[in-house]
């Protein structure tokens, strides 16, 4: 019998933490395939983030480094200063890369570092308890907006990609999405686009991914794929590829 | 190769270079900007890297990343960028990743001043990032003396897989000295193998971690635990000085680096007063040469603390005496640097 489909190897076969529902699960099996594509993972070197994605380096099959919040685009450096020849990655979420961490991931991009960057993007802060995030929507309630994100005083969502496409040291960015099976299988290939982009020395690479966080936004998993990324997410936050050279 | 005449900076960076550091990661702040730019200048004529982070937050991650991958990595800095620094340092501290950092202390607090100071004492020994942690903390007194210490901070960081701060201040990274390069070559310990970082998993059997982070508290008592009993240790191998005159000392002068050379020249005086003065000179802060202090208690009627800062290593010298002759002090502070006069009467009033 055919396999259509199976666990791919860089994927540890461990229980994942995540909630029911979440899609950090699905973005990092689109890693873990990339890196079975590509037969990189035994000379590949992940960051993980602080937040949901803290675990991560649990999660995949090949070496990890724990980076502090927000500083894994500056480990990711030092890595990568180090072993030129190995595929970096980092794995970040909306809280680490497009707050605390902004300086790092626009310096890394800036330098053109050959790494790859995967970007969670869903509105708030996971881990912590669903706080405001610089991505969380405008009237979006978040346990530091109970109220509702307000436009005057908090301001309205950060685009981080569009930000890092205007930068020359960024060779590819896309934004792509989780909610559906055909969004899945676009993210699948851009994920894979940027870590091959990465191992043909092309530069500094990222795949913004829009994604759930069914717990604290208070809906259900479908609720979640279908309100909020589909009608709330996707006129905020356009898919598609924002530079690629 | 005869003594060339260099700056305290320069030949700190020469010297990391000799002891195999290929990778630098710093940001400029004064007075050491003569590292980045030596960096700059010689990394790529070594097949190294320089980078110039965008802040001194990002050059301590790049180093996490780069030592956790194996490399010899060293940062520099100077007050202000040390504090932000604190982040990085905590972090390399739980993932025990072995790297050196220079801080070249300036005058505080705040943006403080640019002239020297000695002034993060306790930020260096006590740990000025969070958690149970220590970093071995050596004070070069000469330029000499600073790039003998940098080969040996990469080998103590190494050995130990933690941070080695070498502790100067603006004087002795500003200052011109001949110094002997070669001769800190003869000092290198052998290469010490790195199984632990995550080089690619085909590299090295299984796969390698480096991580700060034990959600478990049992867990994390134990990694602590297990740091601790590294640290009691290094405290037992690494705590050095130096003694001047302490034969017959009724007064012992406790100074370290730039003030200890000031004291040396206040202990001749002093002496050609008839007064029996003496000085013991940590190298290392921490770990802290506490039993040269102990015995200089039992010995002298007397320890005069001095220090470019209000009074902070005067702690671990009280620590050490125990009550068991007085401990006083006298320190100039905000970049201001003591003449031997002024110590010499320090002496004076100490010994009435």
């Amino acid at each position: 019998m055919a396999v259509v489909f199976e666990k791919p190897k860089a994927l540890a076969n461990v229980p994942l933490h995540y909630c029911p529902g979440c899609t950090h699960g699905i973005a990092h099996r689109l890693v873990a395939q990339a890196l079975d594509a590509l037969d990189c993972a035994d000379n590949t070197i992940g960051v993980a983030p602080v937040g949901c994605a803290v675990f991560a380096y649990d999660y995949f099959n090949c070496d990890m480094q724990e980076a502090a919040h927000g500083r894994a685009p500056a480990v990711a450096t030092g890595i990568k200063r180090v072993c030129p020849e190995s595929v970096v990655f980092t794995y970040q979420g909306d809280g680490d890369l497009a707050a605390i961490g902004l300086a790092e991931i626009t310096s890394a991009a800036m330098r053109g570092e050959n790494i790859t960057v995967i970007f969670i993007n869903n509105a708030i802060y996971g881990m912590t308890g669903g706080q405001m995030a610089p991505t969380t929507l405008v009237g979006q309630k978040a346990t530091t907006a109970p109220y509702g994100r307000q436009l005057v005083g908090q301001g309205s969502p950060i685009r981080v990609s569009e930000m890092i496409a205007t930068l020359d040291g960024a060779t590819y960015v896309e934004r792509v999405s989780l909610h559906d099976a055909a969004n899945v299988n676009r993210a699948k290939r851009a994920v894979e686009k940027a870590f091959r982009r990465q191992i043909e020395k092309k530069g500094f690479s990222m795949v913004e991914i829009l994604s759930t966080c069914p717990t604290n936004w208070g809906l259900s998993p479908v609720e979640a794929l279908n309100y909020i990324i589909k009608e709330q997410m996707l006129p905020v936050y356009p898919l598609g590829v924002l530079k690629e050279e | 190769m005869a003594k060339v005449l260099m700056k305290g900076n320069e030949a700190i960076a020469e010297a990391a270079i000799t002891a195999g550091c290929r990778h630098y990661f710093g940001y400029p702040i004064t007075p050491q900007n003569e590292i980045p730019e030596y960096m700059a200048r010689r990394m790529p004529q070594v097949n190294g890297t320089f980078v110039q982070a965008e802040s001194e937050i990002a050059a301590i991650n790049m180093v996490y990343g780069a030592a956790g991958a194996g490399a010899r990595v060293m940062t520099s800095s100077s007050s202000p960028g040390i504090s932000l620094k604190q982040e990085g340092l905590s972090y390399i501290a739980g993932a025990e990743i072995p790297c050196v950092v220079v801080n070249m202390v300036r005058g505080g607090p705040g943006l403080g001043s640019i002239q020297p100071a000695q002034s993060d004492y306790y930020q260096a020994t006590r740990g000025g990032g969070h958690g149970d942690y220590r970093m071995i903390v050596l004070t070069p007194a000469s330029v000499q003396e600073a790039v003998e210490m940098t080969v040996q901070a990469f080998d103590l960081a190494d050995k130990y897989r933690m941070t080695v701060m070498l502790l100067g201040d603006g004087m002795i990274g500003q200052i011109m000295e001949p110094v002997d390069l070669d001769a800190v070559k003869t000092l290198m310990a052998p290469a010490v193998e790195k199984p632990w970082a995550t080089t690619g998993m085909k590299n090295h059997p299984g796969r390698n971690v480096v991580n700060s982070l034990y959600i478990q508290p049992d867990v994390l008592e134990k990694v602590n635990e297990r740091l601790e009993a590294k640290y009691r240790e290094v405290e037992r191998e690494v705590a050095a000085h130096e003694e001047m005159m302490m034969e017959d000392a009724q007064i012992v002068l406790a100074a370290f680096g730039t003030t200890a050379r000031i004291c040396k020249s206040a202990v001749r005086m002093a002496r050609a007063k008839g007064i029996k003065a003496g000085l013991i000179r940590p190298k290392t802060v921490w770990p802290f040469p506490y039993a040269a202090f102990e015995k200089a208690a039992e010995q002298a009627q007397s320890i005069l603390c001095v220090e470019m800062n209000m009074g902070q290593m005067i702690d671990d010298v009280r620590i050490a005496a125990a009550g068991r002759c007085p401990v006083s002090f006298y320190g100039r502070s905000g970049g201001m640097v003591p003449t031997p006069e002024e110590i010499v009467a320090a002496i004076e009033k100490a010994v009435k």
